[in-house]
């Protein structure tokens, strides 16, 4: 910062109990103004930069309902400067703060734990902060996740995935637990490793966005809501009443015996979860405990 | 308008503990979050959750360690509560159903953690908060307890009496952010702010962009203290371009330090001349900003953490998802070459001030987990600590807020606990412009009916938002960044009384400049322009705060070092520092450490390991 705000600074405190005055309002108008054609000049020499700096041209989907313009869907053009490191998520970040601040996206954490930022990014689902854009073909183009309703821009209506995800009971509910509130359930080590690739899920839904069964079944349960019943199902804690009656859930007419084995669900889900072989192995799960088919 | 019981703002993994035990209580309690729970930042903690659970072990140890790590700045009932009642809380996530990883007798494996006495740190995996986060959020699908997921709460319904102790928090404002629609929540019994972290006050953290500090912004203008904020601590080994954390692991299992010349430079510049790159965190931290001042910095940033020489296998074995981690956010192959980490903000251990019940000074308003201040870790928190944080105060605020019966607290909170009066040499005046809509005249309590007392809260905001959406203007982009560059320069690891007030001047410029801001997005639907944006002030107060606990502080204590003052000094400085907004015009003071536990008094010792 320069030191020239910081002299206007002291004239501002020692004038701090004073009413307000015509004379400071003109001066905020005039460092508005300032401050703007800095901006513009920054901006130009910004560009001009961008001439001898390694770039990355993003095309980005676009809409939003309610504003002129943006109505019909299209694709906008943003160079963004790249440096090494740089993720797909770090782009449109930047695109947003120097362009365009109504870029609009989902995101959180930044490493690949919230689940905020699937986005079908040269033609595949990927999490925006985990994609290098280095390892992508140029120009990038980043749409919203297919097979789900836009909101605007890249963010999507995530409450049919939600609802899917909750139509598995998804809650541990074993049968019994001890009676001591200091005494733990006893779990081995191999059911625990049996469950972990499944408790890995971060909801992001991906999964559900690559599966052509899900895109022409609304009410498919999808891979993630069947990879969280297979978390419940396969944990040797809730015992065997509750595991049936998951077994029940997994089985109605849009459940595990929908999908196709296509694998797509698996290529894509950032957390290198097998969920098509959990899916085939509640369909075995299902023909060995002789439940009745559909 | 809506209305619970009990409002519960924000859905990690305090929040939903919060929830979760105020409807056992039989309250109606509804969950305000801005973003759906399962994003939540506690997803991100890898470490794990201390509870001494096993033979050898007890709670007082726990204690002991807490207060130790803490260098003698928390207070004891709070970390006496905090060590008992974690083994129950571990142990009830376990029947929640947790993934936890497990002993070959099937019990839930503990291990050795720094500043830990005995190893009593449970685990899931290295991804301990995003099991815990998931467990809880399942527990609340469960119970079928109501989630107001991306509902933005823009404030609090708080009469506005004189003094904050008589106030009364009646419920919040939301902002749906899909639709635009603003609405009050009314709360009957309480409000508990849950909001995390603050980290987007600097410009490197290990948080997510969600962590602005909302909570403690909010509580802050409704008159609730903040207390010890100049307490923030930063990881040593962060990856440059995005803050993501590398952990301690790595250390642990042989890693090194190198600067640009190749020197390990831990030992050859003798910043631990015995324990190299395992010393603790704040120390590691200040050494590889010293290397880089001094020059010795790779393209003067960062330093090299090295793995290679501990060869293929054993990284796979141990370290995997770290080689995920460097390739997948830096591009680099942690295999091939040396990864390139900085010291990164990681955690907040000052916050809002509350009891043991989660309780401020203002009747109805709580606040659990990294946005309060009870205070659990004092100057320095313990690895491991943070998560059973989360269980055992958002388990207690949840309680006491839905009329639960438990003890009296016994940290005093409120102007009424001050011992002394503070003071700081600030080159400007801090806190509220004049003539701006920050100050809100006090009506010293005239209005009075709770949803009186709501409706012009929702007003308020409305106008607020109307406003930015109409008027033209900077982008909050900017502001934010002023902020985080200059608490990142001034206010960081090391931290100089000079340019402790440029900071302090940089911030008054940031709030001058925030007057002009404008959203340049119309759009009612998912206007992140418009949140964020209102987020920025929020960073502004907080970051404000935290200097002026800085330039207050005149001592070297846990995370926090001052040039001038290179020692503890208990004789002074066993005391929180307290800022109250005060209408605008923020009032420092202090009040007492208690050091007197349930069944010890804690002794200052030094702190060494």
């Amino acid at each position: 910062m320069s030191t020239e705000p910081e002299t206007e600074i002291e004239e501002e405190s020692s004038a701090e109990n004073l009413p307000q005055t015509s004379s400071h309002q003109q001066r905020r108008i005039e460092e508005k103004a300032t401050r703007k054609s800095e901006r513009e000049a920054a901006e130009k020499a910004q560009a001009e930069s961008l001439e001898d700096e390694e770039t990355y041209e993003l095309k980005v989907f676009r809409y939003d309902p309610e504003i002129e313009g943006k109505e019909e869907p299209r694709f906008d053009t943003f160079v963004v400067p790249y440096h090494k490191g740089m993720t797909v998520l770090d782009a449109l970040i930047y695109a947003r703060d120097h362009y365009d601040s109504s870029l609009t996206f989902r995101h959180s954490c930044q490493q690949a734990i919230c689940g905020s930022d699937a986005l079908f990014v040269n033609g595949r689902q990927r999490l925006g902060c985990k994609t290098q854009l280095a390892d992508l073909d140029d120009p990038v183009r980043i749409e919203p996740l297919p097979h789900q309703e836009v909101v605007k821009d890249l963010v999507v209506d995530m409450e049919h995935f939600y609802d899917q995800m909750e139509a598995v009971e998804p809650f541990f509910d074993p049968d019994e637990t001890p009676d001591d509130e200091l005494e733990e359930q006893r779990q081995s080590r191999e059911n625990r490793e049996k469950v972990k690739m499944s408790t890995r899920c971060i909801w992001c839904g991906a999964c559900m966005s690559s599966c052509n069964i899900a895109a022409g079944d609304n009410q498919y349960l999808g891979p993630a809501a069947i990879n969280k019943a297979y978390r419940f199902a396969m944990d040797e804690r809730e015992g065997e009443d509750r595991k049936e009656e998951r077994m029940r859930i997994v089985e109605q007419e849009h459940g595990v015996w929908r999908c196709q084995t296509q694998f797509s669900c698996t290529e894509v889900c950032p957390k290198d979860i097998p969920l098509t072989e959990h899916i085939q192995e509640l369909k075995r799960e299902a023909v060995k405990s002789n439940l009745k088919f559909w | 308008m809506y209305e619970y019981d009990v409002i519960v703002v924000g859905a990690g993994g305090a929040g939903l503990r919060a929830a979760i035990a105020a409807h056992e209580e039989g309250a109606d309690v509804a969950l305000v979050t801005k973003l759906h729970p399962v994003r939540s930042h506690t997803g991100a903690a890898e470490g794990g959750i201390n509870a001494a659970l096993r033979e050898g072990d007890d709670w007082e140890l726990h204690a002991y360690d807490t207060m130790k790590g803490s260098d003698y700045l928390g207070d004891a009932p709070a970390i006496d509560t905090f060590a008992k009642d974690a083994p129950k809380e571990v142990v009830q996530l376990e029947h929640w159903g947790m993934p936890f990883s497990r002993e070959d007798d099937g019990r839930v494996s503990q291990r050795p953690f720094g500043g830990l006495s005995f190893p009593r740190t449970t685990y899931a995996g290295a991804e301990t908060g995003h099991h815990l986060l998931h467990t809880m959020y399942e527990q609340v699908v469960k119970r079928g307890i109501d989630v107001y997921d991306e509902w933005y709460v823009l404030d609090a319904a708080v009469t506005d009496h004189e003094d904050p102790e008589d106030r009364e928090c009646h419920g919040v404002v939301a902002y749906d952010i899909k639709s635009g629609e603003i609405d009050g929540f009314r709360a009957r019994n309480g409000v508990i702010l849950a909001t995390g972290g603050t980290g987007q006050v600097y410009d490197h953290t290990t948080n997510a962009v969600a962590n602005t500090g909302d909570g403690p912004a909010i509580a802050y203008r409704a008159g609730v203290p903040l207390e010890d904020m100049e307490m923030v601590q930063f990881h040593p080994t962060t990856l440059p371009s995005t803050g993501v954390l590398i952990s301690e692991g790595v250390r642990g299992e042989g890693g090194i330090l190198y600067n640009d010349d190749k020197e390990r430079f831990m030992f050859e510049y003798g910043y631990a001349n015995n324990d190299g790159e395992l010393a603790s965190r704040d120390v590691v931290s200040r050494a590889e900003l010293t290397e880089v001042n001094e020059g010795r910095g790779i393209e003067d940033e960062y330093v090299h953490l090295d793995m290679r020489h501990l060869g293929e296998e054993r990284i796979i074995d141990r370290l995997e998802n770290i080689l995920h981690l460097a390739e997948d956010f830096e591009g680099v192959d942690g295999l091939d070459e040396p990864m390139p980490v900085k010291p990164g903000q990681h955690y907040h251990m000052g916050g809002i001030e509350c009891d043991e019940n989660g309780h401020t000074c203002v009747d109805g308003l709580y606040a659990a987990g990294e946005a309060a201040c009870v205070s659990l870790h004092g100057a320095n928190r313990l690895g491991g600590n943070a998560l059973p944080e989360l269980l055992v105060f958002g388990a207690r605020a949840g309680k006491h807020a839905a009329g639960g019966d438990m003890a009296a607290a016994r940290i005093d909170t409120g102007p009424s606990a001050r011992s002394e009066a503070g003071e700081f040499d600030s080159p400007v005046d801090p806190g509220a412009l004049s003539g701006s809509d920050e100050d809100v005249a006090a009506d010293g309590g005239a209005v009075a009916d709770p949803d009186t007392v709501l409706e012009d809260a929702v007003g308020r905001e409305r106008e607020r938002v109307e406003t930015l959406l109409e008027s033209d203007g900077i982008n909050h982009a900017e502001v934010r960044a002023e902020v985080q560059e200059t608490m990142t320069e001034n206010v960081n690891v090391f931290r100089e009384e000079g340019a402790l007030k440029r900071a302090l001047e940089d911030l008054k410029q940031a709030r001058e400049d925030y007057q002009d801001v404008a959203v340049a997005d119309p759009s009612r639907t998912f206007n992140t322009d418009l949140i964020h944006t209102i987020e920025t002030r929020n960073v502004i107060d907080v970051a404000e705060a935290i200097t002026i606990g800085a330039l207050a502080r005149e001592e070297f204590r846990g995370a926090h070092w001052r040039k001038e003052h290179q020692e503890r000094k208990d004789d002074e400085w066993i005391k929180h520092t307290m800022l109250a907004w005060n209408g605008g015009d923020p009032d420092l003071y202090y009040k007492p450490v208690v050091l007197e536990g349930d069944e010890q008094t804690y002794e200052p010792k030094e702190r060494s390991y």
